[in-house]
């Protein structure tokens, strides 16, 4: 009895069909499902702290939805959550908060930098004494959007960005054939 | 009370306030130890009525600092701004008008923060924007801090 | 450095300390709030400040006096078209530069439309807070229509950085007067679906009417401004008061409370928004032709003294201070934002209701934290 192997499907279908005495059965790689689970159901944590917070709000509003890709409850509590959206310019007094909200944060989780405050410190880079220059000094970050503050389509492409950088994560160690 | 009114009954609280009319209101310039039995009389004193407070700050002259206090007077409508100077840099000391105007409490907070100036009297002088443990006084012009990045 | 918030804990008397915030969805910022409770009655209230300064004011510093116009539409990010109009018009005081009409006309068109949007939103937030989702998701759908038309004139949906010295950036397009006539239609049939929704309902009242009292004599104290003063009976409109741009020429009424309470200030708010469309109606068929723009020098140098200038924003009366000493920085900028001295009197309006209450109070008080921290 010759097993079939490697007998590709569609190229959407997530997985090998290998073909069986009985009947075709589906092994999927465990991988892609996971990723699949994963990214289409990310929960933001509820944390802005100026401007680009508003963004954020109008995003969640009506006209541009983020809830039909998955980010449909924003948390606010960290132990429920999985990305953090930094929106708006951190300060030194406020580095310790967000690094601790980080750590309450179960695995996996992600982060995008919203805003040019958050990758560099942003309109706020010369001649200022409390601004951290750029979020990425306290917390390690996923996505960057550049923007002052970036319009509500930006922050959907940034969502749609980190959905497909977490379909290439690999969760068991195997090579991976064509890289995206 | 018009302007001439207004510089004649201040003068008959205190003689040595000195006055400059170039600027869109009243300014009178007094030393600070001189500050509180004038303003006192300022709100008290039903001619003069000034019940808002709508402006406290400092500016920082290099070898003085200067406070300013912009005055308004809700029932007879008239506006002065009134200048103490703190010769003293390193122990800067001003008395508190924290019991004639509530609002004082949280500006001369910020005031103590960012400039250094003490305020005699106040129920709870501590920092208001920075860290309990910066060193040193951010807006003044002698400030150094090797983080700040300049062109 | 350290930004130490102290862990919860019970005090000898058996009161417990919690802590609210910096992180909390209904704060409208970053506050941190170290409450005292006995039970659930409020004792005392601590609001602790500094999570979002920027040093707006040592970096003014170093400006010129176009350039440090975009850091005040940062500050308070929903009044940014007030803020920057409030900056230019200190730096004309200074120069005794006269702006022509059309660009004052432009200016208070513009100045309202961002009333009425942040007004909006305040009302979606203050639903959003005390427990109703809809209202929130009405606000930003009205709220989009305004932010198409500064988008179609100014470039920017947020901030915009559209007024400068001299009168505003660029002239309208042609469409503006009739895209403007179209919103005001769409969202004056609007009003009255919301106070169908929470003006009337029985929950919202009880959860505002009575709560967090504050009289005159302690508003005039505390230096509250705005429409949380007006509540408690201060006539304090910056527009009826000391007219600025095209206000002398408008019809409208300034709105005056007695209740002090959190309905009260609800109910101003409601009023304003309407104000606000009827200013924009009488204004926008009338603008005259002529300039947008008096040419002033590619260095602004102002001469030596201080200038000061009023003007009344969603949330109050701002002020900007400006020291000059003949340079082409300004020496010393002081914000005199609304934010801070209304903050102030919030230990004073919680103290002896419940945490609920104080929710309520903060939503009212229509609370931006980074015009208060600058």
């Amino acid at each position: 009895m010759e097993i079939n192997k490697s007998m590709e499907g569609p190229l959407t279908f997530p997985g090998q069909v290998h073909e069986t005495a009985d009947g075709g059965i589906l092994v999927t790689k465990l991988d892609d499902v996971i990723n699949w689970a994963r990214s289409n159901s990310l929960w933001p944590l509820v944390f802005g702290t100026s401007c680009c917070a508003i963004e954020m709000m109008s995003t969640a509003g009506a006209k541009h939805d983020w809830s039909r890709f998955g980010f449909e409850v924003a948390r606010a509590t960290p132990r429920q959550a999985d990305l953090i959206i930094v929106a708006g310019t951190i300060v030194m007094k406020m580095a310790p908060v967000l690094k601790r909200l980080y750590d309450q944060m179960p695995e996996p989780k992600y982060v995008i930098a919203m805003g040019a405050c958050t990758i560099s410190g942003g309109p706020f880079f010369y001649n200022t004494y409390s601004v951290v220059k750029g979020v990425d000094h306290v917390i390690p970050v996923d996505v960057y959007i550049p923007g002052c503050p970036p319009r509500p389509e930006a922050l959907l492409h940034s969502m749609i960005t980190l959905q497909e950088k977490i379909k290439n994560e690999q969760y068991f160690k195997k090579k991976i054939e064509d890289v995206r | 009370m018009n302007i001439e009114e207004l510089k004649s009954s201040i003068s008959a609280i205190l003689p040595s306030a000195i006055y400059d009319e170039t600027g869109e209101f009243l300014n009178v310039n007094i030393a600070s130890e001189e500050l509180y039995p004038l303003i006192n009389e300022l709100r008290s004193n039903s001619e003069f009525d000034f019940d808002y407070l709508f402006c406290l700050t400092c500016i920082d002259w290099k070898d003085h600092l200067m406070m300013v206090y912009h005055l308004l007077s809700k029932t007879h409508q008239h506006t002065i701004v009134l200048k103490a100077k703190i010769s003293n840099r390193e122990n800067a000391e001003i008395e508190t008008v924290f019991n004639i105007w509530r609002t004082a409490e949280l500006l001369e907070r910020e005031v103590f923060d960012l400039f250094g100036v003490k305020f005699i009297n106040h129920p709870d002088l501590r920092r208001l924007f920075l860290s309990d443990d910066w060193n040193g006084y951010p807006l003044r012009k002698d400030y150094v801090d090797e983080n700040m990045i300049s062109l | 450095m350290r930004g130490l918030i102290e862990d919860d804990y019970v005090t000898e008397e058996g009161e417990f300390v919690i802590n609210i915030g910096p992180q909390h969805p209904s704060t409208h910022g970053v506050l941190h709030l170290k409450v005292w409770l006995d039970g659930e009655t409020v004792k005392k209230v601590q609001p602790h400040l500094g999570f979002i300064h920027r040093s707006i004011e040592k970096m003014s510093e170093s400006l010129s006096y176009r350039n440090f116009i975009f850091a005040t539409s940062r500050m308070d990010y929903l009044a940014a078209h007030i803020n920057n109009e409030a900056c230019a018009l200190t730096v004309e005081k200074g120069l005794q530069l006269e702006v022509p009409d059309r660009a004052k006309y432009i200016r208070t068109i513009l100045a309202e439309l961002t009333r009425l949007q942040s007004h909006l939103l305040w009302w979606g937030c203050t639903g959003l807070d005390l427990g109703a989702v809809t209202p929130f998701f009405y606000a930003f759908r009205e709220r989009e229509f305004i932010m198409e038309i500064m988008e179609e004139t100014c470039g920017a949906r947020l901030t915009q950085n559209f007024m400068v010295p001299g009168g505003v950036m660029y002239d309208i397009h042609p469409n503006f007067q009739k895209r403007t006539k179209e919103v005001l239609t769409q969202i004056k049939g609007k009003f009255q679906e919301y106070d169908d929704i929470m003006t009337g309902n029985v929950i919202f009242e009880n959860r505002t009417k009575g709560v967090g009292f504050l009289s005159k004599e302690d508003a005039i104290s505390y230096g509250v401004t705005g429409p949380t003063a007006r509540a408690s009976g201060v006539s304090c409109d910056i527009r009826k008061l000391i007219p600025y741009s095209a206000y002398n020429q408008v019809q409208f009424d300034e709105i005056l409370g007695t209740g002090g309470d959190c309905y009260a200030r609800y109910m101003i708010r409601m009023h304003e928004m309407k104000q606000s469309v009827s200013i924009i109606e009488q204004l926008i068929d009338n603008i005259p032709e002529g300039d947008f723009q008096t040419k002033t020098k590619n260095v602004i140098k102002l001469p030596k003294g201080e200038f000061y200038q009023r003007v009344e924003t969603p949330r109050g009366e701002l002020g900007v201070f400006i020291v000059s000493d003949g340079a082409a920085s300004p020496y010393r900028i002081k914000y005199r934002s609304p934010g801070f001295s209304n903050l102030s009197a919030l230990p004073l309006m919680a103290k002896g209701g419940k945490i609920g209450d104080l929710v309520a109070i903060m939503s009212t008080i229509d609370l931006v934290i980074p015009d208060i921290d600058r």
